[in-house]
């Protein structure tokens, strides 16, 4: 046995790469994280963290809803998540001293509504386990079938923001500049919150509704503190995000291994440790760094 | 003046409610091409919602504004912008290059192709207004008069026929608002764009302004500083008795209490100690010498 074997099967247990439910984790949790990822940066620019964070409690009270029902958690999580932007786009989000209040009173309600739905879930449909699924997550045991519509609505989110680049990047900068520009700032803040919706959704199929915020939030914010150009910016926050969630799932699987009674820790635990130990290192550069003279593009 | 055609803007009788009070009242003046005019009045007296109305982000309760000779359109590249407050977060992954560039898209679809065409309107925009020596630093930690100087080539660089600033004077310092002024003044002729200028003060923008526009409880008169800047008529605006006084080639308007605020800001020099007892002003800051 060669020195490279050991360390790959001390690095990767056996059978993680011919697992299907690892395949499916896997596929999930990038796509999750890449969505999470580009919309996240736009998140952190315009200072609609508080309101994405408001529509995870939203997605978690959909995603409860829909299993109540007997329908996927993932349609459940993005109808959620897509109500709750218009509710708050009605509530006044797109106005900076309504947006507090508007993401708040969203919030509420939401988190109200799922410790209802999901206590309806675990009495009546006697399966503990749907609290962890909504709240937390459970990459290994995603359906199949789930994987072409996350694609689906992945892509169409990320086209919307790659269409909207421009117009939202002026917008973020500066309303007036951009209504001063012919953007017209109403439409391009729904069709975000939309694609806001959709990034939820997904990331709270990989690890969770609650914990999608860190998804959404945390590459992006060491992102933005690590580079001086948007492009990089979300180029950065993709791989953070990707490499976070795959050695998240690796661990994950792995930990079935060497944790005690051999019952394996969540993958959300380590997509977020991850994300946060990118974040603390995306600062160090940062801080030596002050203003830096450059000669145009 | 001798621009032929018809005038860059046009305000006809133009009126404006918010909330139930009359912003502005029958306004009425025009701009010609290539010239520059300063839009003078005290804080409330409707500079801003005038400026919204040109650019269309307001709507207008009476009478007409006509830019290029046609009426108002929403979208417009014909005007340039500076609003008053942008407020740039020092985080934010945005080069003052950037910044410019989003002047000349930042309304299309779709993320930015690398064009020479592109780049090279940027770059000379960038030169235009001396700010290549920072185009490539964050935009957000630029100090007030470099970013000054971003927004404007962020405004021209669709080569606007018609410019408007609101107080771009307000939050800096006098050396650096004159050296905005004499870029403005410069650019306005280089490149036969029309500025329409707010202030607070009239006094940074004598040496170069073409006519002025003073503005006080959303009414307007319009014409050269000789027309405009007479007890007579600004009297007659305000409709009660105004100062106007001349103290070292420096105008005072004194219209009222407000006003006399105004002075004790920016004008040690023109008040001295025993015109601020008089004027019941603070005291002079120390070390600032007369």
């Amino acid at each position: 046995m060669s020195a490279v074997h050991r360390l790959l099967t001390w690095l990767v247990e056996p059978g993680f790469a011919s697992s299907a439910p690892v395949h499916v984790a896997l596929v999930v949790g990038t796509v999750a994280a890449t969505v999470s990822a580009v919309v996240g940066v736009f998140t952190v620019l315009r200072g609609q963290s508080f309101a994405g964070h408001a529509l995870t409690d939203v997605a978690a009270a959909g995603g409860s809803g829909a299993l109540l029902l007997g329908a996927g958690a993932l349609s459940g999580f993005v109808v959620g998540g897509l109500l709750g932007a218009g509710a708050m786009d009605l509530v006044g989000v797109q106005r900076a001293r309504g947006r507090d209040l508007a993401t708040g009173v969203v919030l509420g309600v939401a988190t109200g509504v799922t410790a209802l739905v999901l206590y309806l879930d675990t009495t009546t449909r006697a399966t503990a386990g749907t609290v962890q699924q909504v709240l937390f997550g459970s990459i290994f045991s995603v359906d199949a079938a789930v994987v072409p519509v996350s694609v689906a609505l992945g892509a169409v989110a990320v086209a919307a923001v790659g269409a909207l680049y421009r117009p939202l990047l002026l917008s973020s900068v500066d309303p007036e500049l951009a209504a001063a520009r012919g953007v017209p700032t109403r439409a391009v803040g729904v069709v975000f919150m939309g694609a806001l919706s959709l990034a939820v959704g997904l990331s709270a199929v990989a690890i969770g509704a609650i914990l999608s915020t860190a998804l959404l939030v945390g590459p992006a914010a060491a992102a933005l503190r690590a580079t001086r150009r948007l492009g990089w910016a979300v180029v950065t926050a993709v791989v953070i995000g990707t490499v976070s969630t795959s050695l998240g799932v690796l661990f994950a699987y792995d930990s079935y291994y060497w944790a005690p009674g051999r019952r394996g820790l969540p993958v959300s635990f380590f997509v977020v440790a991850l994300v946060v130990a990118a974040y603390g290192v995306s600062g160090l550069p940062a801080r030596r760094r002050r203003r830096v003279p450059g000669t145009g593009r | 003046m001798t621009a032929p055609g018809a005038p860059v803007l046009e305000l006809d009788g133009a009126t404006v409610s918010l909330g139930g009070r009359t912003v502005l009242d029958q306004v009425s003046f025009a701009v010609d091409a290539g010239q520059f005019t300063g839009l003078i009045g005290s804080n409330g007296a409707g500079k801003t919602t005038l400026l919204r109305t040109v650019l269309g982000l307001q709507r207008l309760d009476a009478g007409s504004v006509r830019v290029l000779g046609r009426p108002l359109a929403k979208r417009s590249g014909d005007v340039g912008y500076v609003p008053q407050k942008v407020l740039l977060d020092p985080d934010m992954p945005l080069r003052a290059w950037d910044l410019v560039a989003l002047g000349l898209d930042g309304h299309r679809f779709g993320i930015p192709m690398p064009s020479k065409r592109r780049a090279d309107a940027v770059d000379a925009m960038v030169a235009a207004v001396g700010a290549e020596g920072f185009a490539g630093a964050r935009v957000g930690r630029l100090s007030g008069g470099e970013q000054q100087r971003v927004l404007i080539a962020h405004a021209l660089v669709s080569r606007p026929r018609l410019l408007l600033l609101d107080e771009p004077l307000a939050n800096l310092d006098l050396h650096s608002a004159q050296e905005v002024v004499g870029l403005l003044a410069r650019v306005s002729r280089q490149q036969h764009v029309a500025v329409l200028l707010s202030a607070h003060d009239i006094n940074p923008l004598l040496p170069v302004m073409d006519r002025v526009v003073y503005i006080a409880g959303g009414r307007a008169v319009c014409g050269t500083t000789e027309e405009v800047i007479r007890e007579d008529v600004l009297s007659a605006l305000y409709r009660h008795h105004v100062d106007v006084l001349t103290v070292h080639g420096r105008i005072l308007v004194i219209a009222g209490a407000a006003d006399l605020e105004h002075l004790s800001l920016g004008h040690h020099e023109v008040v001295g100690p025993e015109q601020r007892r008089h004027l019941s002003l603070p005291p002079e800051p120390a070390g600032d010498g007369g």
